[in-house]
C-alpha cells in the first residue's frame, strides 16, 4: 500500500475542480487514471495548462515530466487554449482522395494560419483529424462540433467568412 | 439474472412491439446524424402524435443501415426503404405506409449493394434501438453467455470458436481460437481482457459503426471470451475521437449492469466480469496491442518488444486477451449457431464475413459486410457501383497506412487473408479506399508516409528517422526535383524499415511505397524523368488552390 500522502487542493476555487477530483476518486488516485485524468481537465477546461498538469501530476504522485510527456504525445490533448470557434478539416484518406487538401490549403490562405493554430482575434481555431470516420460524406468538415458531409472549397470559405465577420 | 428472467424480457418486449402494426426505422448512427437524421425522426414522432396512431405506429432510432453516403435513411415495416429524408417528409412517409411509397425518396433495396451482403455482425444494425438492452434482448440477444455458461465449459467455448476458424478483424487475422487458449493456459494472479476500438487507420468506421448499432452484441462478446479464458476485468479502448460510439456504449454497460449481466455471479454461476472504457487519446500506435497496454496504464502509448506477449504478460503484468471490436461481435452468432456453422462460410484459410467501410471514388459509400473470398471486382463495381462521372478505376487501397494498393489487374482476386497479403496489401481493419485516374499513386504514398511519420512514437530510431527520410525523398518526387539516386535509398530504407523497426506500424510503413512502386513504377518514372505527374496532382501548392475553386466554381 502506498503511504497516505495529503490530497493537494486545487488552484483557484473553480468549480470545475470538482470534476477533476472526481475523475481522481473515481481511479482510486492511482497512476494509471493519469489519461482519464487529462481527459476530464480538458473537456472541463478545453486545454490543459501549467497549473492542471501540476495539480493532476501532484494528485495522482507521478512526476510532472510524465504527466507533461503523455499530454504531448497524445494528439488529443492540447496545451494552448482554443479559439471561440473551431473548424476541423478531416484529412482521412477517403477524404484526402476527394480534395481535402484543397480545403485545408483554402482555409490556410484565408485565415493566415496553419493547423493547430488560432487566429490572432481568437475568433477561430483551425484543426485537421486523422479520420473523423465519416467517409461516406467526404470530404468531412466539423464546425463547432457539428460535421458537415460533401463540403465544397466555396461552402467552407462562406461558413469561415460567417465567423470572422460576427 | 437467470435464463428464464432474460426468456421474459424478450417475451414482454415481443409482445410489447407486437402492439405496433407499423413501424418507421429513422438511422441514428454518426453518419446519418451529421446530415440531420435527428430532426427527421423528431418531425416523425411529432407527426405520429399529431395524428394520434402513436399506439400502433412505432418511430425508432436505429443503428447503421450501411449507405451511409445516401443518409439520412429511413426504413418502415412495409418493406420501404427511403433515402436523403428530410424532416418535412415525415407526413409523406407516415402516408405512405398505408398506401403507395413516395417514390421519389425511394432507395432500391434489389440492387448488388444490398443482395450482396451478408450479414452477421451487422445483422442487428438498422434493426434494433442500440439504446434499449431489452430490443437486443428480443433479437435474441445475451441466449449465447446464457448458452455457453450454463451449458459448456470454458474449454467447449474456446473449441467452438476454434472450429468457427474466425481470425483476428485488427488485421493481422492471427487465429482467434489460439490465442483464447493461449490466455486461458497462462497462469496469473488475475487476467484482464481487453477489447481494441482504437480505430485508427483513416477511411475505417467499421468499429465505431458496430459501437453505435449494437453495442451489446460487443459486451455479449466480451463477456464470452471473458467466461472462456477466465478473465474477470476488462476494458474497451475507445478513440476519444468516438462521442457517439462512447455514449452508447457507456449506456449499454450501465444497461448490463442494472440486469445482472455484467459484475458479479452472473447468472447465478462462479462468473464474475467487470467493464470499464478506457478512452483512446489519438495516438495510431495505439492499435498495436503492447502500445495499446500502455496506454491503458495510463502511460504513453509506446510499444516494447515481444516476446512476452501480452497472453503472458500484458496489462499490469498480467495475462491478457486483446481482440477488436469486430471479432467479439462475431462471437455470439458462433456460439449460438456453432463453430461449424460458421467455418461454412468464406474461404478454406478466412471464414466467415468481413465488415469493410467502402469509400472514395465509388458510387455507393458505407458499411457493406460481404463473405471472406468475393472478389475485389464485385465489391467495387457490383456492391460499390462502380466509378462516379464515368472515370476510369485505378486502385483499390486496403489496410490504410499499413496496407497497400492494389492495381486493376488484381481485381480478380479473392478478398481473404493470404490473397490480399500476396498482392503486397494487407486485409487490415477494413477501410477499402478506391481510387480512379484521378488520384495521382506517388502522392498517395507521400500521404502515407506523412502519416506515419507523424505518427511514429520515436522509440525506434528505423521508424523514427526511416520514415522522416522516406518522405522526404517522396516529397522530392512529388516536387520533381528527385534524382534516380534517391529512388534507390527510398527503395533501401524500405527494406530497412520492414525488417528492423520494433512494432508494426515501422514494420509495415513502406507498404504503400512498395505496392505502388510494384504496379505504378511508370508513374514515379514520369514525376523524375520527365517531371511530370499523370494524373495532374503534384505540383506547386498555389496551383492546388486554384484547382480546388476550379472544382467547386
Amino acid at each position: 500500500m502506498p503511504s497516505y500522502v495529503a490530497k493537494p487542493t486545487p488552484p483557484n476555487q473553480d468549480k470545475r475542480w470538482k470534476l477533476v477530483d472526481a475523475t481522481i476518486r473515481r481511479q482510486g488516485a492511482q497512476q494509471r487514471g493519469l489519461i482519464e485524468t487529462l481527459h476530464t481537465v480538458q473537456e472541463a477546461f478545453g486545454y490543459l495548462d501549467e497549473q492542471a498538469l501540476r495539480y493532476v501530476a501532484m494528485s495522482l504522485r507521478v512526476p510532472l515530466s510524465r504527466a507533461y510527456g503523455v499530454a504531448t504525445f497524445y494528439h488529443f490533448f492540447t496545451l494552448k487554449p482554443a479559439g471561440e470557434h473551431t473548424c476541423v478539416i478531416c484529412m482521412g484518406t477517403a477524404c484526402y482522395i476527394k480534395g481535402s487538401q484543397h480545403l485545408l490549403d483554402a482555409v490556410q490562405h484565408d485565415l493566415g494560419i496553419g493547423p493547430g493554430e488560432t487566429t490572432a482575434d481568437k475568433k477561430v481555431s483551425l484543426l485537421t483529424a486523422r479520420c473523423l470516420g465519416s467517409c461516406g460524406l467526404a470530404p468531412a468538415v466539423v464546425y463547432d462540433q457539428e460535421v458537415a458531409g460533401k463540403v465544397g472549397t466555396a461552402a467552407v470559405r462562406e461558413h469561415l467568412k460567417k465567423w470572422t465577420h460576427a | 439474472m437467470t435464463p428464464e428472467e432474460l426468456d421474459q424480457i424478450a417475451e414482454s418486449e415481443r409482445e410489447a412491439q407486437s402492439q405496433f402494426t407499423q413501424r418507421v426505422n429513422v438511422c441514428v448512427a454518426a453518419g446519418c446524424l451529421s446530415c440531420q437524421s435527428q430532426s427527421v425522426k423528431d418531425a416523425l414522432d411529432q407527426e405520429v402524435t399529431r395524428r394520434g396512431t402513436k399506439d400502433h405506429c412505432q418511430v425508432k432510432g436505429v443503428g447503421c443501415m450501411g449507405l451511409c453516403s445516401e443518409g439520412p435513411l429511413v426504413s418502415t415495416s412495409n418493406g420501404v426503404l427511403y433515402k436523403k429524408v428530410e424532416a418535412s417528409d415525415g407526413a409523406a412517409i407516415l402516408d405512405g405506409l398505408d398506401g403507395e411509397p413516395v417514390s421519389r425518396l425511394v432507395c432500391p433495396t434489389d440492387v448488388p449493394f444490398f443482395q450482396r451482403q451478408k450479414k452477421i455482425v451487422l445483422e442487428n444494425s438498422g434493426v434494433i434501438d442500440p439504446d434499449r438492452v431489452e430490443d437486443y434482448v428480443a433479437a435474441k440477444g445475451y441466449t449465447a453467455l446464457i448458452k455457453a455458461l450454463t451449458e459448456m465449459t470454458s474449454r467447449e467455448v474456446i473449441d467452438e470458436v476454434t472450429k468457427s476458424g474466425l481470425r483476428g478483424r485488427g488485421g493481422a487475422g492471427y487465429p482467434t481460437g489460439l490465442k483464447w487458449s493461449t490466455v486461458s493456459k497462462s497462469v496469473g494472479t488475475q487476467k484482464y481482457l481487453v477489447c481494441n476500438a482504437d480505430e485508427g487507420d483513416p477511411g475505417a468506421f467499421m468499429d465505431r459503426s458496430v459501437l453505435e448499432s449494437d453495442p451489446h452484441r460487443v459486451l455479449e462478446g466480451m463477456l464470452i471470451a471473458a467466461y472462456a479464458v477466465g478473465a474477470s476485468e476488462g476494458y474497451i479502448y475507445v478513440r476519444a475521437e468516438y462521442p457517439l460510439a462512447i455514449k452508447r456504449l457507456r449506456n449499454a454497460i450501465r444497461q448490463a449492469e442494472r440486469i445482472g449481466l455484467l459484475g458479479s455471479n452472473i447468472c447465478g454461476t462462479r462468473f464474475s466480469f467487470r467493464l470499464d472504457v478506457r478512452l483512446g487519446a489519438g495516438a495510431f500506435v495505439c492499435g498495436e496491442e503492447t502500445a495499446l497496454i500502455a496506454s491503458v496504464e495510463g502511460k504513453r502509448g509506446t510499444p516494447r518488444p515481444r516476446p512476452p506477449y501480452p497472453a503472458m504478460e500484458g496489462l499490469f503484468g498480467q495475462p491478457t486477451l486483446i481482440n477488436n471490436v469486430e471479432t467479439f461481435a462475431n462471437i455470439a452468432p458462433i456460439i449460438r449457431n456453432g463453430g461449424e456453422w460458421y467455418a461454412g462460410i468464406g474461404t478454406e484459410k478466412s471464414k466467415g464475413t468481413k465488415v469493410f467501410a467502402l469509400a472514395g471514388r465509388v458510387e455507393n459509400t458505407g458499411l457493406v459486410e460481404v463473405p471472406m473470398g468475393i472478389s475485389l471486382r464485385e465489391m467495387v463495381f457490383e456492391i460499390g457501383g462502380g466509378i462516379p462521372e464515368g472515370r476510369r478505376f485505378k486502385a483499390v487501397q486496403t489496410g490504410g497506412p499499413s496496407g497497400g494498393c492494389l492495381p486493376a489487374d488484381c481485381l480478380d482476386m479473392p478478398v481473404d487473408y493470404e490473397s490480399l497479403a500476396r498482392a503486397g496489401s494487407i486485409m487490415g481493419s477494413g477501410g477499402m479506399i478506391v481510387m480512379d485516374e484521378s488520384s495521382c499513386m506517388v502522392d498517395v504514398a507521400k500521404y502515407f508516409m506523412d502519416f506515419c511519420m507523424t505518427e511514429s512514437c520515436g522509440k525506434c530510431i528505423p521508424c523514427r528517422v526511416g520514415t522522416y527520410h522516406m518522405h522526404r525523398i517522396l516529397s522530392a518526387i512529388a516536387n520533381m526535383n528527385a534524382t534516380p539516386e534517391d529512388m534507390k535509398m527510398l527503395e533501401q530504407l524500405c527494406d530497412l524499415l520492414k525488417h528492423t523497426s520494433l512494432c508494426g506500424l515501422g514494420q509495415s510503413a513502406p507498404n504503400p511505397v512498395v505496392s505502388t512502386l510494384r504496379s505504378f513504377a511508370e508513374e514515379y518514372r514520369a514525376h523524375i524523368q520527365d517531371h511530370k505527374c499523370p494524373a495532374g496532382v503534384c505540383g506547386a501548392q498555389s496551383a492546388a488552390v486554384g484547382a480546388g475553386e476550379r472544382e467547386t466554381a
